[in-house]
This record gives C-alpha cells, sequence and structure tokens, in this order.
C-alpha cells in the first residue's frame, strides 16, 4: 500500500488582533504590545494509506476541522507540510493546485449550511463537473449529475428541486454527490453524522463505507465520538487540544488504549469494550484554552495519573508498540 | 438559466412569502397604489387635457381656476390650474415622471456602486475593507441632505447632476449593508464548498453570495427610492434639483409656493401632497419586504 496523504508537523495559527490598536493592552500600570494567538492546531503529523478511511478523533475546539481545512487548502498553514500523492502541496504550481481541487473533496459538518439555497440540486451537483469540464456538454454532465444523484439515494425526478425541501439526511447525501462528481481519490468528511437524527447516521455512514469500497477512495475520517469511527476506520488518531496524543490501529486504540485521554473518551462512549474504565471522574478544574496552552502537558489537569514532570514538560509522542504511538510520560508505566 | 428563474418564480409562488403577500391588506394596498402611480406617470400624458410644460398648448383664458367643485372651476381641470392657466393635474403626471425617474434611477445606480464596494469589502476584507468603510464612516457624519446640496451647488442644476449626487450620497448604506452580509455568508460551509470546488472568486461572489444577500438589498433600494425621491424633492424646492425645463413634484411645490399666499394654494399642496402618496407607498412596501424577508434589518 502506498500512501495517498502525509501531514508533517502542520501547524495552525490564527492572530485575533489584525491591527496594531488592538495589540496594546493595559498591564499593570502600564501599556504592552501583546498579541493573542489562536493556536489551534500544534505539529500535528499522520499519513494516510491509499483506500484506508483514517480516523482523527477530539472533543469539541481540538482543531479537527482546522486540521482539516488547512489540508483541504481553505487555510494557509502557519508551517508544516501537506503532501498529495507524495507532492508537497507548498510546492506545487497553479496548475498542479487546480488539479488538485478534482482529486481531494470534502464532505462538510451541517447539511444545512453546506448547500447554496439559492441554487437547484441539479446546478448544485453539475457546478463541479462543468467547472472542471469533466463533461462534453450539459447534457453529458445532467446525465453524469443523475447517475450521482441516484447512487446516493436521491430520486433523479427531485433534481430540479431547492436544497431547503430536502431533509437534514437527503441533503447530506447531496452534499456527498457533490463531492464525488469530479471523481475524487480522496475525501475529508468533517463529521459528516454528527448534525444528524441517529437514524439516519448509521445510513450514511453505511452510504460512505459502500462508497469506498465501489470507487477505492481513501478519507480522511472526523468526528468527535470514538464510536462513528469504530466501523469505519482502520486506524486512527487522537486529538487534544490541537496535538495528536495517541494514534494507532483501531484494535490499538480500542483493545488497549495506552493514553488517559483516550481512555477517558472511551469510558465517556455508551459502553463500548471491556477495557473501558468505569467510574473515570474528571477532576473539576478548569482546561486550558487554545489561546494559553500550557508549558506541558495539556491533559494534565484533568488527568488522574498527572505528576509534576508533567506539568513542566511537554511528552512527545512514543511507540508504545509497533504502529501504535501515545504522548504520554507515563506510558507503560501505570 | 430562463428554466432556472421559471423555477425561482415557481418556488416563490409556492412560498410562505407569496401566501403572506396575498393576505397583507398593508402590501396589496401599497402595491395598488404603487401600480396606480406607474400608470399614471407611464400612460398619463395620454388622457390629460395638455403638455403643461409646452407653453404653446397653454391658454391664458383658463388661468387662475380653482379645483373642482368650487365656484368657477372647470372639471376638464378638476385640480385647478396656475396664474398661466397650466392644468395642476397634467404638471403633477409629467413631474412625477422626472421624480420617479430620478428615485429608481439613482436607486440602480448607486446600488451597483455600493454592491460593489460592499461585496469587495466584505470578501476580501484587509486594507481594502478598512479605506471603504473607513471614507462610509466619514461621509456618515454629515446629514446627506447637506451632502447633496453641496454637490449640487458645485456640479449645477440638472437630471444627471442629480444623479450623480444621489448616487455618492445613497452608496454608503448599500455598501454598509452588503458588507456586513458577505461577511456572514462568507462564513458558509456553501461557500467554502466552492472554494474547494476551485471556483475562482468572481464566480463565487456572483453565484454564492450576491443572490444571498439579494434580499436585503431588495428591501434597502424600496426604501432608498422613497428617500431619493424626498431628498430630490427637497433639492428641487430649494432650487439646486432639476432644471424649469424638467420639472419635478419638488419644483412644483416651490413654483407654486410662490403664489400660495395670493390665494392659490392648490398649485403647490397638490403635487406636495402627491409625494407625500408616492412615498407613503413605497414606504408601505418597504416595511412590509423587511419584515417578511429580513427582519435583522428592523
Ligand atoms: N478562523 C479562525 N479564527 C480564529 N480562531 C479560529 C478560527 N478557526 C478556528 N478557530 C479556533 O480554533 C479552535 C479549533 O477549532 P476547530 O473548529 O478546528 O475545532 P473542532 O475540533 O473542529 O471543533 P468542533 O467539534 O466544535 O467542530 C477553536 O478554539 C476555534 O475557536
Ligand atoms: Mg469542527
Amino acid at each position: 500500500m502506498s500512501e495517498i496523504l502525509r501531514v508533517e508537523n502542520l501547524t495552525q495559527q490564527f492572530r485575533l488582533d489584525k491591527s496594531l490598536l488592538d495589540k496594546l493592552h493595559w498591564e499593570k500600570g502600564r501599556i504592552t504590545l501583546r498579541e493573542r494567538v489562536v493556536k489551534a492546531v500544534n505539529g500535528i503529523s499522520f499519513h494516510v494509506e491509499r483506500g484506508e478511511a483514517f480516523g482523527l478523533v477530539g472533543e469539541s475546539g481540538c482543531g479537527k476541522s482546522t486540521t482539516a481545512r488547512t489540508i483541504i487548502g481553505l487555510n494557509r498553514p502557519t508551517s508544516g507540510d501537506i503532501l498529495f500523492d507524495g507532492k508537497s502541496t507548498a510546492a506545487m504550481d497553479k496548475g498542479e493546485r487546480f488539479a488538485l481541487h478534482k482529486q481531494m473533496q470534502m464532505i462538510f459538518q451541517d447539511p444545512y449550511a453546506s448547500l447554496n439555497p439559492r441554487m437547484t440540486v441539479m446546478d448544485i451537483v453539475t457546478e463541479p463537473i462543468l467547472f472542471h469540464k469533466l463533461a462534453g456538454s450539459r447534457q453529458e454532465a445532467e446525465q453524469r449529475a443523475y447517475a450521482l444523484l441516484e447512487r446516493v439515494g436521491i430520486r433523479p425526478e427531485l433534481a430540479s428541486r431547492f436544497p431547503h425541501q430536502f431533509s437534514g439526511g437527503q441533503r447530506q447525501r447531496i452534499g456527498i454527490a457533490r463531492a464525488l462528481a469530479v471523481n475524487p481519490q480522496f475525501i475529508v468528511a468533517d463529521e459528516p453524522v454528527s448534525a444528524l437524527d441517529v437514524s439516519i447516521q448509521a445510513q450514511i455512514l453505511n452510504l460512505l463505507m459502500d462508497l469506498k469500497e465501489e470507487r477505492s477512495l481513501s478519507y480522511l475520517f472526523i468526528a468527535h465520538d470514538l464510536s462513528v469511527v469504530r466501523h469505519l476506520c482502520s486506524r486512527l488518531a487522537v486529538m487534544y487540544l490541537g496535538r495528536i496524543v495517541e494514534m494507532g490501529s483501531r484494535e490499538q486504540i480500542f483493545e488497549h488504549p495506552s493514553h488517559p485521554y483516550t481512555q477517558l473518551l472511551l469510558a465517556a462512549a455508551p459502553k463500548l469494550t471491556g477495557s473501558s474504565i468505569a467510574g473515570y471522574e474528571i477532576p473539576e478544574k478548569e482546561m486550558p484554552t487554545v489561546l494559553d496552552l500550557p508549558k506541558g502537558c495539556a491533559f494534565c489537569n484533568r488527568c488522574r495519573y498527572a505528576s509534576p514532570q508533567c506539568e513542566t514538560e511537554l511528552p512527545a509522542l512514543r511507540e508504545v508498540e509497533l504502529g501504535h504511538v501515545s504522548a504520554c510520560h507515563l506510558c507503560g508505566k501505570k | 438559466m430562463a428554466n432556472s428563474l421559471k423555477k425561482q418564480w415557481d418556488s416563490l409562488k409556492g412560498s410562505q412569502f407569496y401566501a403572506h403577500y396575498r393576505r397583507s391588506p398593508v402590501a396589496l394596498l401599497s402595491s395598488a397604489l404603487l401600480l396606480i402611480i406607474l400608470f399614471l406617470a407611464v400612460f398619463g400624458p395620454l388622457f390629460t387635457p395638455q403638455n403643461p410644460f409646452d407653453l404653446s398648448s397653454l391658454d391664458l383664458s383658463n388661468a387662475y381656476l380653482p379645483p373642482y367643485p368650487r365656484e368657477g372651476s372647470d372639471p376638464a381641470f378638476f385640480m385647478g390650474t396656475d396664474q398661466q392657466g397650466r392644468d395642476i393635474f397634467s404638471a403633477i403626471v409629467y413631474g412625477s415622471r422626472t421624480s420617479l425617474y430620478i428615485g429608481v434611477v439613482g436607486v440602480l445606480l448607486c446600488s451597483a456602486l455600493g454592491i460593489f464596494l460592499g461585496v469587495l469589502a466584505g470578501y476580501y476584507g484587509g486594507w481594502l475593507d478598512s479605506l471603504i468603510m473607513r471614507l462610509a464612516d466619514i461621509q456618515l457624519s454629515f446629514p446627506s441632505i447637506l451632502i447633496a446640496m453641496f454637490l449640487m451647488s458645485a456640479l449645477g442644476r440638472g437630471v444627471g447632476n442629480v444623479l450623480i449626487a444621489l448616487m455618492l450620497v445613497g452608496w454608503v448604506k448599500f455598501a454598509r449593508t452588503v458588507r456586513g452580509e458577505t461577511l456572514s455568508v462568507r462564513k458558509m460551509e456553501y461557500v467554502d464548498a466552492a472554494r474547494v470546488i476551485g471556483l475562482p472568486s468572481h464566480r463565487i461572489i456572483l453565484r454564492y453570495i450576491l443572490p444571498n444577500v439579494m434580499t436585503s438589498i431588495i428591501v434597502l433600494a424600496t426604501m432608498q427610492v422613497g428617500t431619493f425621491i424626498l431628498i430630490e424633492a427637497t433639492l428641487s424646492f430649494l432650487g439646486l434639483g432639476v432644471p424649469v425645463t424638467e420639472p419635478s413634484l419638488g419644483m412644483l411645490c416651490s413654483d407654486g409656493f410662490k403664489v400660495m399666499f395670493g390665494g392659490l394654494w392648490w398649485v403647490s399642496v397638490f403635487p406636495g401632497l402627491y409625494i407625500v402618496v408616492i412615498v407613503f407607498a413605497i414606504n408601505l412596501l418597504g416595511d412590509f419586504l423587511r419584515d417578511e424577508l429580513n427582519p435583522k434589518l428592523k
């Protein structure tokens, strides 16, 4: 297997105070110049194999969407590198970057916001086909759109309707058809089911799984709880405040989670495995924010194993077994 | 394209907006008034007794006629005549053409400028945004009528100059509204989706941003037609607006004002009342549109 995507040491920061005036603060009787910077993603590295679904899991605000948006090109990375098919996207020329839009597509989180309310479903799905000249004529583009809509489970006779006439699940199917319209190899799915009813979630997940097999797609699949990625992803990474704290195969993460945060997530999920730890209580402490990250381990004030070392020293990712890494000073010790 | 317009129209007819429109007395009343006003402006000259601004069609023997049914009046000139024998109703019909033309074309021009600058500021942000918005802030710190008066005294009278003045006065409101709406639409995931497809900015602006800020533009534009008719009337009343050869309602008011205290009150009052009716109808429709389409603008 070859790898389709590699992310190396990616950081993404947002400067909140853009103008000089915003940067001035009144502190202890004197004016100081200080800028607030959101450190949304802090040096993460991972890769996605061709044909694989790679999961990225973490709670709200940990930087999952930011990672997705930077990979897909909606943000310019602050530092680090993104390699698609072995080639650095930063080093690509205009033509290559343009071609990348056909290879990499995205499915969005909110089906109520991801379709243009002023376009018919047909226009939404034919837009990428026509723009990238993947069809010789408008008719041909419409034929392809009908086929795509049919495949994702939207009856073709509904294609002349507007998005507001569809339910959330149907809208997400239309969003999937739009993403598939350019025949991409790689799809970033940013919490594609979290906004849907539980009863619909499984249908959409199954559709995504079937499409992956049919079209030999690779996925970067983002979720905020482990149960969603469990059936979908062969490997996954757990994120906490902009860093990857644990990464490994599905079996490794679910059978023997190493990082206390992963253990917490597993415990929070409704009884998944025998190894989930019952009765884990989260210490009632304030979480650090992405505006003010601590020097040491970002998780340590919620961790029941925390030692003084955790507060001062940032734990690096260390291999706990083959293909399974974890960023905890106590790895293997507890 | 035509097909998609038809679909848009069908979906409008099936919409809540259309249902509310049909059941709203305010909306129906204002639409009826505006239809009559437009009809008079377009077809009125076909049945007015004279062209009031063609001196050869005036007859001094008709001068000083009071409005019907007062004593000595002539039903053919039911709103009376002025000291030159000019029929006031005919004058109003012709004057309303100038007033409406200036109001509508002025709004088209200033909305084009305002939308263009607003969408640029909102979509690209950065220094361009700062520049455009600071300019708008400065302009908003002066009353618009003052700016219009200043411009007109610099440019001189004329329909074209009134339009230029109105455009320079009115773009700010459009730019600010469109910028704000663009900022919020730009954050929508469908705009991200368009960028992920690789669409260039101009296409995103035309197909994704503008159609979604259109409703607030329509509301604002409707209200602004009324405002512009009033500003133009004020300018013309002060002698800073249209030339005597193309009189507007405001100008008729001003002309009549000179003979008002000689007892010919109708020469000034009827054109004035007609301005009130026009602006009232426009504002009623604007209020309805605002409540229906964009509660944010309240
Ligand atoms: N453009 C931006 N400007 C400033 N801050 C941002 C920007 N985008 C994201 N952030 C911040 O970065 C942090 C990470 O956000 P992100 O959307 O990536 O989280 P997430 O893991 O996707 O969360 P969720 O599960 O809620 O979607 C948040 O604190 C967010 O406020
Ligand atoms: Mg997110």
